[in-house]
C-alpha cells in the first residue's frame, strides 16, 4: 500500500509500543537552546542520569543573546546566567554547544539545515515550537516541552501517539511578489490557528515544489501557527541540491547512496491522507495580519473586519478585542496602516534569500522619517557573513536600517530588542500575539519584501507595484 | 510527580479565545533556570496594571471571589503558540490543577500531563453553560474525578469526559515518564544496534 512520508518516518522510528501505552519513538536529532533546557539538565542531575546519545544532541544559544556588540558581557544578569548555564550543562554532559562566538552559532532552526544536521527521514525535536521548520527537508520535526527535553536527553526517545495526516495542496503558480510567507499566512487564514490540531501536515502541489529550500522552511516553520505540530515536504532534487557539501553530512556513505536514501522517504504516488485542503496559488496575494493571532490575516489590498459581518459570537469577540489592542478601526484598508518600527529576521525569515529579497526592495531608497527603527537581524553567523560578502549590509545601512548580530532578537524580545507600548511593527516573524515583541507593542506579520517596502513607505504597500531602483 | 485522582475546587473563568503561552507567561520570565516560582507572573500582562504590581480590576480572575481557584475555565485553542513548559509551571504554581476548555493546543496539552495537571476537553456548549453558572454563583465549585471520568456540579449533576487511557493512568499513578520508558531500555539498545547495521 502506498504510504505518505509521515507514515514512512513513523514506522521506521517506532522502537516499541508497550501494551496500552504510547509508542516509544526514536529521536535522530535533538536540538537544545538556553531557555527550555536548564530544568531538563537539572532533572538529569537530580536523578543521576546521563545524556544517552550526546553525539545526536546539538546546542546553540539564540533566544537571549544580544544582537549588539558581543565583546561586552550580557548586561541582563538572568540572561547571562541562562547562557552560562547552557554552556556548563553541555560541558558536563558532553553535548556540542555553539556559543555566541562560534561561527556555527545562530537561531536553532536556521543552523540545523545550514550545517547539514537536519536530513530527510529524520525524527527531530527541540524545546521550541518552531522545530516544525526542519520538516522542509522531509524530516518529522516538532517542538516539545522541557519535561520531554529531559526524556529525550535520558532515553533518546519520545512517547508518542500517531498523528492524523493532512495534505495541504497549493495548486498552480504564485504570482510575482508572492512569497513562501504569503503562502503559509494564507494557509493559516484558511484553516485557522487550530485547524491543524492533532495533525501532521504535508505540503504538496506545484507552488510548494517550486519553492526553494529556504522558502519551504518558512512554510513549515509556521505550521505550528496552524495548530499542527509538524509540517513537512517530501524531499526532491531541490532538497538534495541544498544539502550538497553541508558540514555535518555523514562522511562514510557515498553521495549517490545518501541522495537515494533521502529521496526514498518521499510520499508514494497515490498515498492517502486523513484530510486534504486545496488552495489555488493564483488567489494568494501578499498577506498582512491585522490582529493578535496569525489567523487574523488578509491580502494587502484587504481591510480589517467589520464586526457586524462576523456571524460567530466567539470570533466577533476575538476580533473586537484584537482591533482594540491593535488600535485599528473596522473596515480599514491595510494600506492605510502606518508603522513606526520594522523587524526583518527570525527562524521564519532570517535566511539569506529573505535578506536578498528585502535588500532588493530597499536598494536606492531610504526608510521613511516616521519609521523610528528598522532592524535587520540575520538568522545565523553564516547568514550574516554571506550577506556581508554580497554587500547586503551596506544596502540596508545606506537606507537607514540597522544591521545586527544573529539571534532571535525582536521575534520574541527576550533580549533588549523590543517594541515599546504603542509601537506598530511590520515584522517578518511568526507571532503577532499581544505583547510578543514587547508589552503594548503591535505586530503585523508580513514577508521580508513587504516589511522592507513598509519601512520605506511608512505604511503597508502592495510590493507587487514596487518601484525598484536597481 | 504527584498523582492526580480527585479534586474539588472553585472555578475561575477566562473569557478569551486562542490564549497563547505568551499571555500565560511572557518571555521576560523565561530567563530563570528553575521549575518553580512562576505563579506570581501568570497572565502578567493581563493581570497587573502598568506598574506590574497592582492587580488590574478589569481582569476577571482578579476578583476576590475567584481567588484560590484550582480549576480554570477557558475557551478554544487554549495554550497555543510557544512550547514553553513555563506555562503549565506558572498555572500549577498559581494553584490551577484542572483546565476545562472546548479545545487545547497540542504541545501545551502534553506539557500539562508532565506536571500532574489535567486538561479536560468538554463540548463547547457545556463550557458556555459553565461560564454562565460560574458567574452566577459565588464560590461555584466542581469535583473532578479522574478515576470515574466525571465532573460533578454543585447541584449533583455530573458531566462525563473522555481521556486517552494511557494519559489517565499516568496521572492517576503520578508516573515518571522517563522511568517508564527506561523499563524498555534493552529495546532502545536493540533498535540502535539494528540501525547501525543497516542505516537508511
Amino acid at each position: 500500500m502506498p504510504k505518505n512520508i509521515y507514515q514512512k518516518i513513523w514506522e521506521a522510528h517506532v522502537v516499541h509500543t508497550p501494551e496500552d501505552q504510547d509508542s516509544i519513538l526514536y529521536i535522530d536529532r535533538h536540538y537544545v537552546h538556553e531557555v527550555t533546557s536548564p530544568q531538563a539538565f537539572e532533572g538529569l542531575r537530580l536523578a543521576g542520569r546521563r545524556v544517552r546519545r550526546p553525539g545526536l544532541t546539538f546546542a546553540t544559544m539564540d533566544h537571549n543573546i544580544p544582537t549588539t556588540d558581543r565583546s561586552i558581557p550580557i548586561a541582563d544578569a538572568l540572561s547571562r546566567a541562562q547562557v552560562e548555564t547552557l554552556k556548563r550543562n553541555c560541558a558536563e554532559f558532553g553535548v556540542a554547544c555553539f556559543d555566541m562566538f562560534d561561527r556555527r552559532n545562530g537561531v536553532v532552526h536556521i543552523i540545523g539545515p545550514e550545517l547539514g544536521l537536519t536530513l530527510p527521514g529524520m525524527t527531530i525535536v527541540c524545546g521550541d515550537s518552531h522545530t516544525s521548520t526542519h520538516g522542509a527537508l522531509g524530516a518529522l520535526a516538532h517542538g516539545i516541552g522541557t519535561s520531554e527535553v529531559e526524556h529525550v536527553l535520558a532515553t533518546q526517545t519520545l512517547l508518542q501517539k500517531p498523528s492524523k495526516t493532512m495534505e495541504v495542496r497549493v495548486e498552480g503558480k504564485v504570482g510575482p511578489g508572492v512569497t513562501a510567507k504569503d503562502i503559509i499566512l494564507a494557509v493559516i487564514g484558511r484553516i485557522g490557528t487550530a485547524g491543524g490540531t492533532g495533525y501532521v501536515i504535508e505540503y504538496t502541489g506545484e507552488a510548494i515544489r517550486a519553492l526553494s529550500m529556504e522558502g519551504r522552511m518558512t512554510v513549515c516553520n509556521m505550521t505550528i501557527e496552524a495548530g499542527a505540530r509538524a509540517g513537512l515536504i517530501s524531499p526532491d532534487q531541490t532538497t538534495v541540491e541544498y544539502l550538497k557539501g553541508r558540514e555535518y553530512l555523514p562522511k562514510d556513505t557515498p553521495w549517490e547512496e545518501l541522495a537515494a536514501g533521502w529521496l526514498s522517504w518521499a510520499s508514494d504516488p497515490g498515498c492517502a491522507y486523513d484530510t486534504t485542503v486545496v488552495l489555488r496559488a493564483a488567489d494568494i496575494e501578499p498577506q498582512v495580519t491585522w490582529g493578535t493571532s496569525p489567523g487574523m490575516v488578509t491580502g494587502v489590498n484587504g481591510r480589517t473586519p467589520v464586526l457586524a459581518e462576523l456571524a460567530d459570537a466567539n470570533t466577533r469577540l476575538a476580533a473586537e478585542k484584537a482591533l482594540q489592542y491593535m488600535d485599528l478601526g473596522e473596515g480599514m484598508p491595510l494600506t492605510a496602516v502606518r508603522i513606526n518600527k520594522m523587524f526583518i529576521g527570525s527562524c521564519t525569515n532570517g535566511r539569506i534569500e529573505d535578506l536578498r529579497e528585502a535588500a532588493k526592495v530597499v536598494k536606492g531608497h531610504k526608510k521613511a522619517d516616521s519609521v523610528e527603527q528598522a532592524l535587520v537581524v540575520p538568522g545565523s553567523q553564516a547568514v550574516k557573513d554571506q550577506a556581508e560578502a554580497e554587500g547586503l549590509d551596506a544596502v540596508f545601512k545606506a537606507a537607514g536600517f540597522e544591521w545586527r548580530e544573529a539571534g532571535c532578537s525582536m521575534c520574541l524580545a527576550m533580549n533588549d530588542d523590543r517594541l515599546s507600548p504603542g509601537d506598530r511593527c511590520a515584522s517578518t516573524s511568526n507571532r503577532n500575539f499581544e505583547g510578543r515583541q514587547g508589552k503594548g507593542g503591535r505586530t503585523h506579520l508580513v514577508s521580508p519584501a513587504m516589511a522592507a517596502a513598509a519601512a520605506v513607505a511608512g505604511h503597508f504597500v502592495d510590493v507587487r507595484s514596487w518601484e525598484y531602483k536597481d | 510527580m504527584d498523582p492526580f485522582k480527585r479534586l474539588t475546587g472553585t472555578v475561575a473563568p477566562l473569557e478569551a479565545l486562542n490564549v497563547d503561552t505568551d499571555q500565560i507567561i511572557p518571555k521576560q520570565f523565561l530567563k530563570r533556570i528553575e521549575r518553580t516560582g512562576y505563579g506570581d507572573v501568570l497572565f502578567y500582562d493581563w493581570r497587573y496594571l502598568a506598574d506590574g504590581k497592582t492587580p488590574d480590576p478589569a481582569f476577571e480572575m482578579n476578583a476576590p471571589r475567584y481567588q484560590g481557584a484550582s480549576i480554570l475555565l477557558a475557551k478554544d485553542n487554549f495554550g497555543c503558540g510557544s512550547s514553553r513548559e513555563h506555562a503549565p509551571w506558572a498555572l500549577h504554581d498559581y494553584g490551577i490543577r484542572v483546565i476545562l476548555a472546548p479545545s487545547f493546543a497540542d504541545i501545551f496539552y502534553n506539557n500539562c500531563f508532565n506536571n500532574g495537571m489535567l486538561p479536560v476537553v468538554l463540548p463547547a456548549g457545556e463550557v458556555e453553560a459553565l461560564f454562565g453558572e460560574v458567574r452566577a454563583a459565588e464560590g461555584y465549585a466542581l469535583t473532578v474525578d479522574l478515576e470515574a471520568l466525571t465532573i460533578t456540579k454543585p447541584g449533583g449533576a455530573a458531566l462525563s469526559f473522555t481521556l486517552h487511557p494511557f494519559l489517565r493512568e499516568r496521572l492517576l499513578n503520578g508516573w515518571d515518564q522517563i522511568g517508564l520508558t527506561l523499563l524498555h531500555e534493552e529495546k532502545i539498545t536493540a533498535y540502535e544496534a539494528a540501525r547501525a547495521r543497516s542505516p537508511r
